[in-house]
């Protein structure tokens, strides 16, 4: 017999006064090695309506691939400026936009490498439970033998692919599709 | 080859469905696609990191954020972060948010026509101690009525975010107070199908914490995700 975790219960319409305080949209600092990329892209619904009340929570490793955290054993530099973490809210059109550095590689399951990714949570009201998913990069050759890519259905991988916009290096866009055609392909983790 | 344990899935029925048509926000929202299982890997068993140097320790009251006292009942809200195994969560961020005793919160969209408070921001945070334990000293925040239904009604409720050691032990969820008649007709409260935890979310009045002629107290703990097997137990 164990504890159960406690039920979860919505952010609901009002959390920016809870939670704007640790609003985070630039999560590297100059000095932070990588590759400089910026995400940007919209939550909607299943009417294809923006959802201006979201909130989406990134974490991510270094562009090392090694998270600052003490479970990451990896012998890999650690960046102390670098705590990889981010809160972006979406504004009244939905619209989200962050800038970070490309991650790094982690190993996944029988130390095969993870194509470099960002997990991310959703919460908004309507949302009773958060919402896990992930962004990947586009043109990865790491991303035909990914773990978690190959859990999805081909035909809704691209969901989690981002694109690249115009020939701007390193501009991102990736959206979250709650519900319905397109939807964004959501983890139970 | 290094065994990385995963974090325990929610026990079923404990946790609300994503669609809940009763809540209505839930139905244009929620996933219609069944969510897919990820067993975890290094992403999802690490996670963000908070330290003392990201707090502001005068967070943790919120009654003493501005020049002067906030209309309402003074109350102090205390408990601790535990996983399923019982262990503390030390040093974890705890966030709350609410609305002032009138029941409106400080947000351009809440509309709802009672009194701002100029003394009441209504936000708070903090970081659990060794223990895993937190203490918030706040007011009771109101009931309100929202656009859900026909005279529909929030019960008073505090709302509370905790990270955990891991992505995978977000937590988002919300405080409510005993004997309040209002958590039979309400729709989110009433998203967990388990009566069970359901009724965990509500919190104890707590003489402990109680202070003599200053503020009741409520004692509410929360649960996070456990380990599923710890690191140094078996292979």
């Amino acid at each position: 017999m164990s504890l159960r975790a406690t039920s979860s219960q919505t952010v609901g319409p009002f959390f920016a006064i809870g939670l704007d305080w640790l609003n985070r949209t630039d999560l590297a600092d100059p000095g932070v090695q990588g590759e400089r990329i910026s995400i940007e892209g919209r939550v909607l619904d299943g009417d294809g309506k923006p959802v201006p009340d979201a909130v989406i929570e990134v974490w991510q490793a270094n562009s090392q691939g090694k998270y600052a955290h003490h479970e990451d054993a990896q012998k890999k530099p650690i960046e102390p400026a670098f705590r990889g973490f981010g809160r972006i809210p979406t504004d009244d059109e939905g619209r989200f936009r962050f800038s970070t550095i490309k991650p790094g590689p982690v190993p996944g399951p029988d130390d095969r490498m993870q194509a470099p990714h960002i997990a991310v949570t959703v919460l908004a009201r309507g949302l009773l439970r958060r919402l896990a998913t992930r962004i990947y990069f586009p043109g990865e050759a790491a991303n035909g033998t990914d773990f978690a890519l190959q859990l999805v259905d081909p035909a809704r991988r691209d969901t989690l692919i981002a694109r690249r916009i115009g020939d701007e290096a390193g501009r991102f866009e990736w959206n979250v599709i709650l519900q319905g055609p397109g939807e964004t392909v959501f983890f139970d983790c | 080859m290094k065994h990385l344990a995963g974090y325990r899935r929610p026990y079923p029925g404990t946790q609300p469905n994503h669609l809940s048509p009763l809540y209505r926000s839930s139905i244009k929202r929620a996933p219609s696609q069944p969510l897919i299982y990820l067993p975890h890997t290094l992403s999802e068993v690490t996670g963000p990191v908070f330290g003392p140097g990201d707090v502001d320790i005068k967070a943790c009251d919120l009654t003493r954020q501005h020049g002067g006292e906030p209309i309402g009942e003074r109350i102090v809200v205390s408990g601790r972060v535990i996983d399923e195994n019982g262990r503390p969560v030390p040093n974890t961020l705890v966030e709350l948010w609410q609305a002032n005793a009138a029941g409106r919160y400080l947000h351009k969209w809440d509309q709802h026509d009672a009194p701002l408070d100029p003394n009441f921001t209504g936000c708070g945070h903090a970081l659990t101690d060794s223990e895993g334990r937190y203490r918030f000293v706040t007011i009771r925040p109101g009931e309100y009525p929202w656009r859900n239904h026909y005279n529909s009604w929030r019960p008073a409720h505090i709302h509370f975010s905790v990270f955990g050691p891991a992505f995978a032990t977000r937590l988002v969820t919300q405080m409510y107070f005993p004997g309040d008649p209002l958590l039979e007709f309400d729709p989110i409260f009433n998203s967990t199908p388990d009566e069970k935890a359901r009724n965990r979310l509500i919190s104890q009045f707590d003489w402990e914490t109680t202070l003599p002629v200053q503020a009741l107290g409520y004692r509410f703990d929360m649960v996070l995700s456990g380990r599923e097997s710890l690191p140094w137990e078996g292979k």
